[in-house]
């Protein structure tokens, strides 16, 4: 399959390659990129809609709603509007469902309904590849996103510190994170009703614990703890100070969770789908 | 095209020591869980040659395609193309395949012509290199009105064509075609079978699998029978049904027709009888007497006719219909 795995002699009966091999990557996968962002060019004004009307839809009513409601939050003693608080947490979970939704969903399609992986086989390419570009380009999709809404954040004027930039890029990073993740529940799925369970049991109470509507210290001191290694914390632990035009404390900390993360998951995602194919 | 024909045949001399044949597969073994899908299977393409692959459901045909593009591993045996070695060498072995599957890949959001296209890239072909093609490629395919279509939008035949125009991108030397007309009615067929006569004519070679004797014996030059994993009979159709069958079969229904496989009389002018729900089959050398003697007996259809592969095929692999597949 690649060039990466050596194998010491191809003798009558060679023992299949384990799946968790190093993946086999090569430049292969731009032209599977370039083929989902030729499909998404035909539907992106309505999907670029699609995606930020929810995010600004809760944005609005939740902030200004509940944000008359709380007044100002406590950041690590500083006070600050809710609505900052929330738009800071929110654009960090618009990063997890746009890359989720694209690398579950789409991908899926792709891979089991359409058949288009297989297609793409037939040609010179290798699996590895095509999971690197599906995980690229969910990636693409939420920094999309998240670009879009972080206009829109600046027009309402909720953040204009300089410091965005930075946040921007952490978003990056929270994009290939949960793209990476949600490709293992992709090459796990017998049909699109398993990403209910991801979204149900994974997702949704990770957008409770994380601090992105309410402070994590309101949470009882053992769920913080769990709390505290779940991805989407420490991408808001990171966005929200940035948020704030603070530099956030113990940013390699919390970037070193993001990458091991995006690094285990995107292995294990490998392994899966490699094994989904090996039949 | 000829130069890079010339790289090809260098290519094939360098590794192998043997005469080459541009495909070699030998001993392929395949086990899924305790079943043995594949066994001991090998098999040669010779350039320019149409190899037919045919077999029952679960015969191991589409295992074997697999293999042979190294999707799936075999558990034991070897495969060699164009000189080089699978599955070491896949993608340098793809990047000289043409493939069309059993179902269509077509991407649905593309036009027949961005199908090209894109499928190109994959070959790490440029859009401007595809796009000097396609008219060739679509003509070829007879979808040059439709360029501008999206696969749904076309025929199932269109559809085939458009992936087997989707095949020729590369320009490949052999095509591994995996059961490319099952579903299509009897024009887009005979489109299909004129198409690929043509490519052999151009000298490309052909792996074929097939449900269908008729395109079996049309377009092959030599034939591959598996079932349960195993090739049970090889060699040139006509050479096949001569080897295994009687040159004639009569197949006898109606009234009274079964208690004809239990004469004597006929049994005696029959090489071998058969009876497969209503109808009885007579294979014989010599079907003019067991004609004249079956017009002794009143309210009988008679169905005079050559052997045939069909008939090769059910003897070798049995009436039974197949629960696995």
């Amino acid at each position: 399959m690649n060039t990466t795995t050596a194998t010491p002699s191809a003798i009558a009966s060679p023992p299949s390659p384990s799946v968790w091999r190093a993946p086999g990557i090569s430049l292969r996968w731009w032209p599977v990129f370039l083929r989902n962002l030729l499909v998404w060019r035909k539907l992106a004004i309505p999907s670029l809609i699609g995606n930020i009307a929810e995010p600004l839809i809760w944005l609005v009513a939740f902030g200004y709603g509940m944000g008359a409601l709380v007044g100002q939050v406590s950041v690590d003693g500083v006070k600050v509007p809710y609505i900052l608080f929330l738009a800071s947490g929110s654009i960090c979970m618009s990063a997890m469902n746009a890359a989720s939704f694209e690398a579950l969903y789409s991908a899926f399609s792709r891979m089991h309904v359409q058949k288009t992986w297989d297609g793409i086989m037939n040609a010179p390419v290798g699996l590895d590849d095509i999971v690197l570009a599906e995980m690229l380009w969910a990636a693409f999709k939420s920094i999309f996103t998240v670009t879009a809404i972080l206009f829109v954040m600046l027009g309402l004027g909720i953040s204009h510190s300089p410091k965005l930039v930075v946040a921007w890029m952490v978003l990056i990073g929270a994009g290939i994170t949960f793209s990476s993740i949600a490709l293992i529940f992709n090459a796990l799925a017998k049909g699109y009703d398993f990403f209910t369970y991801y979204f149900t049991l994974f997702m949704t109470p990770m957008m409770f614990l994380s601090g992105v509507f309410f402070p994590l210290e309101q949470l009882p001191s053992a769920v913080r703890a769990v709390a505290a290694w779940l991805p989407l914390t420490n991408a808001v632990a990171l966005v929200r100070p940035l948020f704030m035009d603070q530099w956030p404390a113990d940013w390699w900390l919390h970037a070193a969770v993001l990458a091991v993360y995006a690094v285990a998951a995107f292995w294990i995602a490998l392994a899966l789908t490699r094994k989904r194919f090996r039949g | 095209m000829a130069a890079a024909a010339a790289g090809l045949r260098q290519n094939a001399c360098v590794p192998s020591s043997s005469p080459t044949p541009l495909f070699h597969a030998s001993h392929l073994h395949k086990r899924y869980g305790g079943t043995t899908v594949v066994d001991d299977l090998s098999f040669e393409i010779a350039p320019g040659e149409c190899l037919g692959v045919i077999g029952p459901n679960g015969a191991g045909k589409t295992t074997t395609i697999r293999m042979c593009l190294g999707l799936t591993t075999p558990d034991g045996g070897d495969i060699s193309a164009l000189g080089l070695q699978m599955p070491r060498d896949a993608l340098a072995i793809k990047a000289q395949l043409g493939v069309v599957t059993q179902f269509d890949t077509l991407d649905p959001d593309f036009s027949c012509a961005e199908n090209l296209v894109v499928y190109g890239r994959y070959f790490g072909f440029s859009k401007a290199h595809v796009r000097a093609r396609v008219p060739q490629l679509l003509e070829f395919a007879a979808l040059s009105h439709k360029a501008d279509a999206r696969p749904g939008e076309l025929s199932g035949g269109m559809r085939r064509r458009l992936s087997l125009a989707r095949a020729l991108v590369n320009d490949p030397r052999l095509l591994l075609l995996d059961e490319p007309t099952t579903g299509l009615d009897p024009q887009a067929r005979h489109l299909m079978w004129e198409r690929l006569q043509v490519l052999l004519q151009q000298g490309k070679s052909i792996l074929l699998t097939t449900h269908f004797m008729d395109e079996a014996e049309r377009l092959c030059s030599r034939l591959l029978v598996l079932d349960h994993g195993r090739k049970i009979a090889e060699g040139r159709p006509r050479d096949l049904i001569a080897e295994h069958l009687e040159p004639d079969v009569v197949e006898v229904y109606g009234n009274g027709a079964l208690s004809l496989a239990e004469s004597p009389e006929l049994k005696a002018m029959a090489a071998r009888v058969e009876v497969s729900g209503e109808t009885v089959f007579f294979y014989t050398q010599d079907a003019r007497r067991l004609l004249d003697a079956l017009t002794r007996h009143s309210g009988l259809r008679t169905f005079h006719r050559p052997a045939n592969l069909e008939d090769l095929f059910l003897k070798l692999t049995g009436r039974q219909i197949r629960e696995d597949g």
